[in-house]
This record gives structure tokens, C-alpha cells and sequence, in this order.
């Protein structure tokens, strides 16, 4: 179990949601006769889905930092309608307006986080706030009508790997790619171990690491290999692809650069950031405005794939996102995240979304069984955490003595000054 | 079997965390009615053994037997403890800022019918708990406007109010200053002659000789032996020995000051609190420090040093006024703490949980996590062969006790926390150091190591201040010392005419003398 463990990240949270993810997609499999791992089916998830994933990717920094975004769902579409119209009445060629949209999101984005950072309103606020103006935004732009858009910009939503090179009756590019990206996992799996055996850090044993690479190489080339069997023409999702672009590229910043680590430190302890010089409110800034440009680039993403925009895009997408994220092993408080986490959490989402669907479960029943499972996944978090940091729940009730009497108390639930707990929260 | 004489007998006491054995097959015997005392190093398990006496690690999570008046105990939380009359002060206090003094002391333990509160009953029964420990205050006052003493009364009027049978204080008079300290002792002694007992884990060892019956040292892990102060014969390098294993010729290395020229200089430093503008909390400040020199800050709590120094520290503290800071013979306006790290200021802050760390974060990146564009490519990616290397450094140079640079700080013990807190300061290669209470909490041997440190720093060139509330501290270390009171600077003596009494008189001068 220990050495299971191991492979899986060593961390139990990583492998419990790894764990989570993989039986339930064996249990679809199961109880929809072999539908949810089907080429459509597969690829069908990853497109109809990507852009809650890309939310997801920006909605973790902002909880890490210890804020919150309602908005996305709104600011998503009130960048697909400008970006539709942009094309529409100026046209725009679609690349550009590609552009366009990114720097309306930016603006929008700059726009909360300098009443997140700067004026210090609570980012729930702000972004409560920014989720009515940019509905309005929206509808008033688009006077409340869809605007459809030209069949080049529907490439990053609905788009596929182009059919090239000998007829394998695969997609060969799509192939192509799992091997690359197998091939770059296991380079950097070994140079990471040579460079900790090189500065005497501990190296973990060479069977696990061979159990894992066997393993993530197995289900990475799987998964191209079905979604490049797909009906000719459809293959590995565009939208896919900048999804894993993004994932590699926020996954290195948030753990591998300083305005990652800064991140963490402010959602940790935002005093002690502050006195070890990081620029905190810069950082709010940052965090804020990068989530409302994701939030852009996913409503261009989403106006793609169903051809146009319209009044109603993006609703209650904030929410998925949100569960994604916690799912993934946030912490309410802050501090804690990751961006891989965040897109399992995103995807058990959407397996169970994809399951219940093909099942013909209704609305009704899929979101009490959503409601629960994002309940279930944080409890169990709570329950973990038992050995780690106490819960915002736990540090506000801390001075009880029953809760002090849970050992994940006794010495971190004292660290924060309620003002401070008050502040992380919002 | 149940000795009446004995309170409380912990018996081949072994706790363990993930790649750390705390305790090992601990002994610990306790008399009733007596003062005991728990001396060790950092790390060495002192709190871990009072966290399993008081059930916060519930029975089942440790191996051995408590018996407490003869009774095997099985606490399964510190609920149960507290019924059995065992109640702990933790190392860090458990005040919530924002009620008020009643509030906090009754907070669990509300006095209400259905669930109503009755104010009149619960103050007053707080105003009469409080005149039991000598603090005359309105319950009605919230905690965070009295001082960290006060705080500590509260905390045990409120186990007072729990029928406290035995009391653990654990370093109670860490954070408090002399008088504070004493008076808390008054208080332990006038509860030991009601027959309360008590035990206190402490790294003021003068304090433990003043006040103990008995003291358990304990040493990796492991009783070392108890000692019978009673009986004579024990004294503090007794203890130290028992402690560390060996005899510690002084408290401080040696030292042969090389002083330099004068390169930080601040004048007229004016600075108004963050709440409250027309009350000042530095008043037209003026001092200076020149190379290779320890300059030590006396003053009583709330004096204002902290304040001093938090505001020299890229203004982060009140709101700046006027003032003028000199750094290398240029003028400088550092206001804030990015651009004070780059000018060579280090500020190791006085407390270490709210300020000093992020709980969340490792050995290895808190120890860089104040300067990491030192271990960062142009474009800000980690090196973390370099960051790895680094920690180890530290971790070496200060003896830091963890099973490795990648343990989580929140797990190190108070002691080794504070090492962590230091070596990113250290990392950061200041031209001039300010370290605020530095030894806070920090054991004898550990102390000497510390000190040792801040001597070499000076020794290299760089300026070293030191705010400290501990006199013979500040005496043993310091060049010169200036003191402050009520946010001015009131005096500042020379290493040779400094002494207790001249610093505590001008300590309590309100106004200012030319230094
Ligand atoms: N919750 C925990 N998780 C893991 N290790 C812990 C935990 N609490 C304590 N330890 C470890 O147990 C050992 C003993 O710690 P303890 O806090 O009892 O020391 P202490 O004697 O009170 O030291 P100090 O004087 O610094 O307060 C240390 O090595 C510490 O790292
Ligand atoms: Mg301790």
C-alpha cells in the first residue's frame, strides 16, 4: 500500500482523487456497456470540457492566493459577444480577433484586480460584483442576440489534429503526439532523479518511479491511441491541446518560478510574505487579471465549439470551476493547490457529468449527485487533514476545547490572527 | 498501590511522529502540591510529553500509561483532561484578539441558560477570577488591548475557572519581560500553597531555580534524570549540565568587536500608529550603527521597538511621518520591504507563527523564501539544486533539528522553528540585521549557537541590531545599547557604562536625554 502510495505522488490527497478518477471511469465503463470509453465519447469529454479545465487552471491560483472569482462565467461571455461582433461588424480577421478577445479579458481582469489589490475589496465582492456588470455587458452588447462566428475561429473549440502522412487508419499525428510527450515525461522523470542524487536529496526508489512512468505512459498512450481511432477526421481536439499547453506551462510557473512561490506565500501567511518581500498586493493584481484572461480565452474557446455567442453563455460556470478546484485538494483558507490536482478535479467532474448523461439521468438527479460527490471529495479532505492544517472551519472554532483536542490544532490553529483568518477567507 | 504524595505518574511514555521518535519510554513522576519543572533542549519533546498528558494526543496515539491520583487515565481529548482537573496553557497563547477578556475566558464553557448568555453572571465571575490572579481589568476589554502578561493571566484565570487540579504551563514567561515574568511566578506560588500543582516548561533557567521543587530533564527524547531542588544543590549549570550533556564555561563565545565606520544612520524618525493618527508610536527617533558593531535596544513591552523597527524595515508598520535614513553615507527612502531587502536590511520578526512563517512551507523554502531571486534565473525559475544546497547550509550552520530540509515547518519545535526563521534572514546576506526577541524560547546550548552567529555576522563587517527584553542578553552581546520608552529614544550607554540599573532607569525615563 505504502509503495501504491508512492507511485501515485506520495501525498494521499493526490492518490486518493487519481484513485477516484480511474474507478469511476471504470465503473461508467461498466454501467454504460463499454460507452464512456469509446473514441466519440473520449473526445467528446475532453472538448466539452476543456474550457472549465482552462477556468479551473486560473481559478486555482486565485484560491491559492487566498481569493475567489465569481465572475468567470460572465466575463467569458462578455468576451465571446465582443469578440463575435468584433468579427462580425469590423471584421476582424479571426486570428487577431483571437487577440482582441485576450485583451479584453485582460483589461477586465485589470480592472477587478485593482479592487481586489489596490482599493483591498474582498475578491467575493468584487468578483459578485463583476458577474452582474459583464452578464449586463453581454446582453447589452449583444442587445441579447447570438452572434455566430466564422468557421476559422471555430477551429479552438470544435478543431482537430489534421489527418497527415500514410493512412494508418489512425490519426497519425495525434499518435505522434502521445509518443512525444511520453517520451519527454520519462526524460525529465530521469533527470530530476540524476539531480537528486546529484545534491544528496532523497531519491525515491527506482521501482517506483519505473511503476509510475509505466503507468502515466500506459494511460497517456491509451488515450491517443482511442482518440486517434476515431471516425476519420476527428482525432486529438485542438482545444485539447492548448488545454495541455497551459496546464505545462501554469504547472511550471506555479511550482517552479517565484511568482509561483509567491503565490503560495500570500495565500499561506500574508503577513509573513509581506515581511519577506514579496509584493502582495502586485501579486493579488497578477492572480485576479490572469484569471479574468483565462476566463477569456475559455469563452472564446466555448463560442468556438457552438458557433456562436450568445446571451446565456457561461452560466454557472464559475461554480464548476470552483468544484474542480477544491476537488482537486484547495484549501478554502489558501496556501495549498496545485494546477494538476485542479484538472483531475476537473475531470471527475466532467466523467461523472459525461456518465450521467449517457445514462440519461436528468438535470435534477446530475446536480444532486454533483452537489454530493464535491461534499464527499472535501470531507475526505477535512478527514486527511487531521495530520496537517486544520480546516477554516477548524482554525474559527480553534479556542473550543474539543477542537483544540484534535492534534491538527494544537499548535498550527494558533497561527493566524482572526483578522487575518477573516481576510483569507473573503 | 496509588501513592497519595503522587499526583501524576507517566510511565515508559513513547510517542512518534512520521520520521521523528519524540519520546522514548519517558518517566515522569510528579508530587502533589509541588512546583515541577521540565528542562531540555529544543526539539528534545518537553511540549510533546505535556500534549500527551493532556490528551491533545488522545490515548492510542502513544504507548505507555498515565496514572493521575492513582487512576489510569485514557483521555481521549482535552475535554476529558479538563474534567479530570489537567489543564494545559499551550506555548502560544489561544486568545481570540477580537472578544473580550470574559468572552475568551469563558469561551466553551459559556455561562448560559438554553443557550442564552448570561452577561451579568459571566462578568462578574470573570472579575472575580481575574482579582484571583491580580489583574485588575474590565472583563469587558478586548484581549488585543492588553499586553502578552496580561494575556497569560487571563489564560489562567480561565483554568482557574476549570477547577484546575494540576496546571501545565508551557513557557509561560517566554514572551513576557522581567516584572511580568516575576509577577507570573507570585501567581504560581500563591496557587502552589493552595495546593495547586503545577508544572512549567521553561528555557529561563534562573526562573526554574527560583520557583521549582523539582525538575525532569529531558534529553532526545529520553528522561535524563530528576533532580531535587529542595534537597540543594542544584543550580543552573547543574541543569545545563544535565541538559547538554556537558558543562557550558559561558553563556556567550568569544568575541573581539572590530568597529567600523558608521554606515546606517536614521534621524528625526517620526511615525503615527495605523489606527489611531494623532498617537505616535516613534517620536522624532534618532540613532546610528557602524560597521561590525551589536547594538542592542532595551525597553519595556510596548515601548515601542518592535514599532521602530518594523517601520526602518520598508516602512511596515504605522504611518511614516518624517525622518531621514542614511545607508553608506547616501540618502535612502526604503518604503517598502522589497526595496529595504535590496538595500542590505534583514528583519527577523519577533513572532514567528504570524509573521515570521508560513506554516505551510517547508524547512527548505522558507529558508529561501526571503530572497529568491538569489536562487532564480533572470527569468524566475527556481534553481532547486541550488535551493536544496542552500538549506542544507543553514541547516548545518545552525543545527537545526529535522529529519530533513524538505519537513514541514509546522512540524519543528518551537526552538527549531525560530533557527528556520533566522536562516532566511542569514540567507539573505543583509548589510545590517535587525533581529527582534532573536532567543525567544531558544535553549541555553542553542542560545550560545545563536549568539555565536550574530558575532561572526558582526565580525564579517556587517551591522547587527538587537532588540531584546532580556537585560543580561542585550549586556552580554551588545556594543552599545540605546533604550526607549514610550516611543522615544531615552539614552544610549556604551558596553562598559551599561549595567541592570542604568538601562531600567532610563527604560523608564519619559524624557529624552541626548545620547
Ligand atoms: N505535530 C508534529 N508532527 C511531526 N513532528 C512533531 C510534531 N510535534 C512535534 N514534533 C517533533 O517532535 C520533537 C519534539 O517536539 P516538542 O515540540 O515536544 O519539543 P520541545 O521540547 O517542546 O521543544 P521547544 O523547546 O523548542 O519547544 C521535535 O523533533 C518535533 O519536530
Ligand atoms: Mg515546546
Amino acid at each position: 500500500m505504502d509503495k501504491l502510495k508512492q507511485v501515485f505522488g506520495g501525498d494521499t490527497r493526490q492518490f486518493g482523487m487519481i484513485f477516484a478518477l480511474v474507478a469511476l471511469i471504470l465503473f461508467f465503463q461498466w454501467w454504460t456497456g463499454g460507452l464512456t470509453l469509446k473514441a466519440d465519447n473520449v473526445i467528446n469529454i475532453f472538448q466539452g470540457n476543456a474550457y472549465i479545465l482552462v477556468l479551473a487552471i486560473g481559478m486555482v491560483l486565485v484560491i491559492i492566493a487566498g481569493h475567489i472569482d465569481l465572475s468567470v462565467g460572465s466575463v467569458a461571455a462578455a468576451v465571446g459577444i465582443s469578440v463575435a461582433m468584433a468579427i462580425r461588424d469590423w471584421s476582424l480577421p479571426w486570428p487577431v480577433a483571437i487577440l482582441f478577445g485576450l485583451g479584453v479579458g485582460a483589461l477586465i481582469g485589470a480592472w477587478q484586480g485593482f479592487w481586489v489589490a489596490y482599493v483591498g475589496i474582498p475578491a467575493f465582492i468584487v468578483t459578485l460584483a463583476g458577474m452582474l456588470i459583464f452578464r449586463g455587458l453581454n446582453q447589452y452588447i449583444g442587445k441579447s442576440n447570438t452572434v455566430p462566428v466564422p468557421e476559422g475561429f471555430q477551429k479552438i473549440g470544435a478543431g482537430y489534429l489534421p489527418e497527415v502522412g500514410p493512412n494508418t487508419d489512425y490519426n497519425n499525428l495525434t499518435l505522434l503526439l502521445g509518443f512525444a510527450i511520453v517520451a519527454a515525461i520519462i526524460f525529465g522523470t530521469f533527470r530530476t532523479r540524476r539531480n537528486q542524487a546529484k545534491i544528496g536529496a532523497t531519491v525515491e526508489p527506482m521501482l517506483v518511479t519505473l511503476l509510475r512512468l509505466g503507468l502515466i505512459s500506459a494511460a497517456i498512450l491509451a488515450a491517443m491511441a482511442l482518440m486517434a481511432s476515431g471516425r476519420p477526421g476527428t482525432s486529438m481536439p485542438l482545444s485539447g491541446i492548448i488545454l495541455a499547453v497551459l496546464v505545462i506551462i501554469y504547472g511550471f510557473i506555479s511550482t517552479r518560478t517565484v511568482v509561483g512561490r509567491h503565490i503560495y506565500a500570500v495565500g499561506g501567511n500574508r503577513h509573513a510574505a509581506e515581511l519577506s518581500g514579496v509584493k502582495t498586493k502586485k501579486i493579488d493584481f497578477l492572480v485576479m487579471m490572469n484569471m479574468s484572461m483565462l476566463a477569456a480565452l475559455a469563452g472564446m474557446m466555448f463560442v468556438a465549439r457552438s458557433t456562436s455567442s450568445g446571451p446565456f453563455d457561461g452560466v454557472g460556470w464559475e461554480l464548476d470551476a470552483i468544484a474542480a478546484v477544491f476537488i482537486g485538494g484547495a484549501a478554502v483558507s489558501g496556501g495549498v493547490g496545485t494546477v494538476v490536482g485542479s484538472m483531475i478535479g476537473g475531470l471527475v467532474m466532467a466523467v461523472l457529468n459525461n456518465g450521467l448523461q449517457l445514462k440519461g439521468i436528468g438535470a435534477d438527479m446530475t446536480q444532486i449527485i454533483k452537489g454530493l460527490v464535491l461534499l464527499t471529495a472535501v470531507a475526505f479532505d477535512v478527514f486527511q487533514k487531521s495530520q496537517g492544517r486544520p480546516s477554516l472551519i477548524g482554525r474559527l472554532m480553534r479556542n473550543k476545547p474539543q477542537d483544540v483536542a484534535a492534534p491538527a490544532q494544537t499548535d498550527l490553529g494558533r497561527e493566524a490572527p482572526v483578522d487575518q483568518v477573516v481576510r483569507t477567507e473573503s | 498501590m496509588a501513592d497519595p504524595d503522587v499526583i501524576l505518574e507517566m510511565r515508559d511514555i513513547s510517542k512518534s511522529f512520521p520520521g521523528v521518535k519524540a519520546l522514548q519510554h519517558v518517566n515522569f513522576t510528579v508530587k502533589r502540591g509541588e512546583v515541577h519543572a521540565i528542562c531540555g533542549e529544543n526539539g528534545a519533546g518537553k511540549s510533546t510529553l505535556m500534549k500527551v498528558l493532556s490528551g491533545v494526543w488522545p490515548h492510542g496515539t502513544y504507548e505507555g500509561d498515565i496514572y493521575y491520583n492513582g487512576d489510569l487515565c485514557t483521555f481521549k481529548d482535552i475535554r476529558a483532561s479538563e474534567h479530570a482537573g489537567i489543564v494545559i496553557i499551550h506555548q502560544e497563547l489561544a486568545l481570540i484578539p477580537e472578544l473580550s477578556i470574559a468572552e475568551n475566558m469563558f469561551i466553551g464553557n459559556e455561562n448560559a441558560k438554553s443557550g442564552v448568555i448570561d452577561w451579568v453572571a459571566t462578568n462578574n465571575k470573570a472579575r472575580e477570577l481575574l482579582a484571583r490572579v491580580g489583574l485588575r481589568e474590565d472583563p469587558e476589554t478586548p484581549i488585543k488591548n492588553i499586553g502578552v502578561g496580561k494575556q497569560q493571566l487571563v489564560e489562567i484565570a480561565k483554568a482557574l475557572n476549570k477547577d484546575v487540579q494540576l496546571l501545565i504551563l508551557d513557557e509561560p514567561t517566554a514572551a513576557l519581560n522581567e516584572e511580568d515574568s516575576r509577577h507570573l511566578l507570585d501567581l504560581i506560588r500563591g496557587l502552589r500553597s493552595k495546593g495547586i500543582t503545577c508544572v512549567i516548561i521553561s528555557h529561563k533557567l534562573n526562573e526554574i531555580e527560583a520557583i521549582a521543587n523539582s525538575i525532569t530533564i529531558i534529553r532526545d527524547g529520553q528522561t535524563v534524570e530528576t533532580l531535587d531542588v529542595d534537597a540543594g544543590g542544584v543550580n543552573e549549570d547543574r541543569i545545563i549540565k544535565g541538559m547538554v550533556g556537558r558543562s557550558l564555561e559561558s553563556r556567550f563565545p568569544d568575541h573581539t568587536p572590530k568597529i567600523g565606520e558608521k554606515f546606517f544612520e536614521i534621524s528625526g524618525w517620526t511615525v503615527q500608529h495605523p489606527q489611531v493618527p494623532d498617537r505616535l508610536v516613534c517620536k522624532n527617533s534618532s540613532f546610528f550603527v557602524r560597521q561590525g558593531e551589536i547594538v542592542g535596544f532595551a525597553g519595556l513591552m510596548g515601548a515601542g521597538r518592535t514599532e521602530l523597527m518594523r517601520s526602518i524595515f520598508g516602512h511596515s508598520y504605522g504611518n511614516f511621518v518624517s525622518g531621514s535614513m542614511v545607508l553608506d553615507g547616501k540618502p535612502v527612502k526604503l518604503d517598502s520591504v522589497s526595496k529595504a531587502i535590496e538595500a542590505g536590511i534583514g528583519y527577523v520578526t519577533e513572532d514567528r507563527k504570524v509573521l515570521g512563517l508560513n506554516l505551510l512551507d517547508s524547512v527548505k523554502t522558507t529558508t529561501v523564501s526571503a530572497e529568491l531571486t538569489k536562487i532564480a534565473s533572470r527569468l524566475g525559475v527556481v534553481d532547486r539544486h541550488a535551493e536544496f544546497v542552500a538549506a542544507e547550509d543553514y541547516r548545518k550552520q545552525l543545527r537545526t533539528k529535522t529529519p530533513s530540509v524538505e519537513y514541514g515547518v509546522s512540524k519543528l519545535s518551537g526552538g527549531n522553528q525560530q533557527k528556520v526563521v533566522l536562516a532566511k534572514w542569514l540567507f539573505t546576506d543583509p548589510e545590517l540585521l535587525i533581529l527582534d526577541e532573536p532567543t525567544r524560547g531558544i535553549d541555553v546550548g542553542a542560545k550560545y549557537e545563536i549568539y555565536g552567529i550574530i558575532q561572526r555576522l558582526a565580525e564579517s563587517g556587517k551591522g547587527v541590531i538587537v532588540v531584546s527584553s532580556e537585560l543580561p542578553e542585550l549586556l552580554g552581546l551588545s556594543d552599545r545599547i540605546y533604550t526607549i520608552c514610550e516611543g522615544a529614544i531615552t539614552g544610549c550607554l556604551d558596553k562598559r557604562e551599561a549595567n541592570q540599573e542604568s538601562l531600567m532607569r532610563l527604560m523608564t525615563t519619559t524624557t529624552a536625554k541626548s545620547a
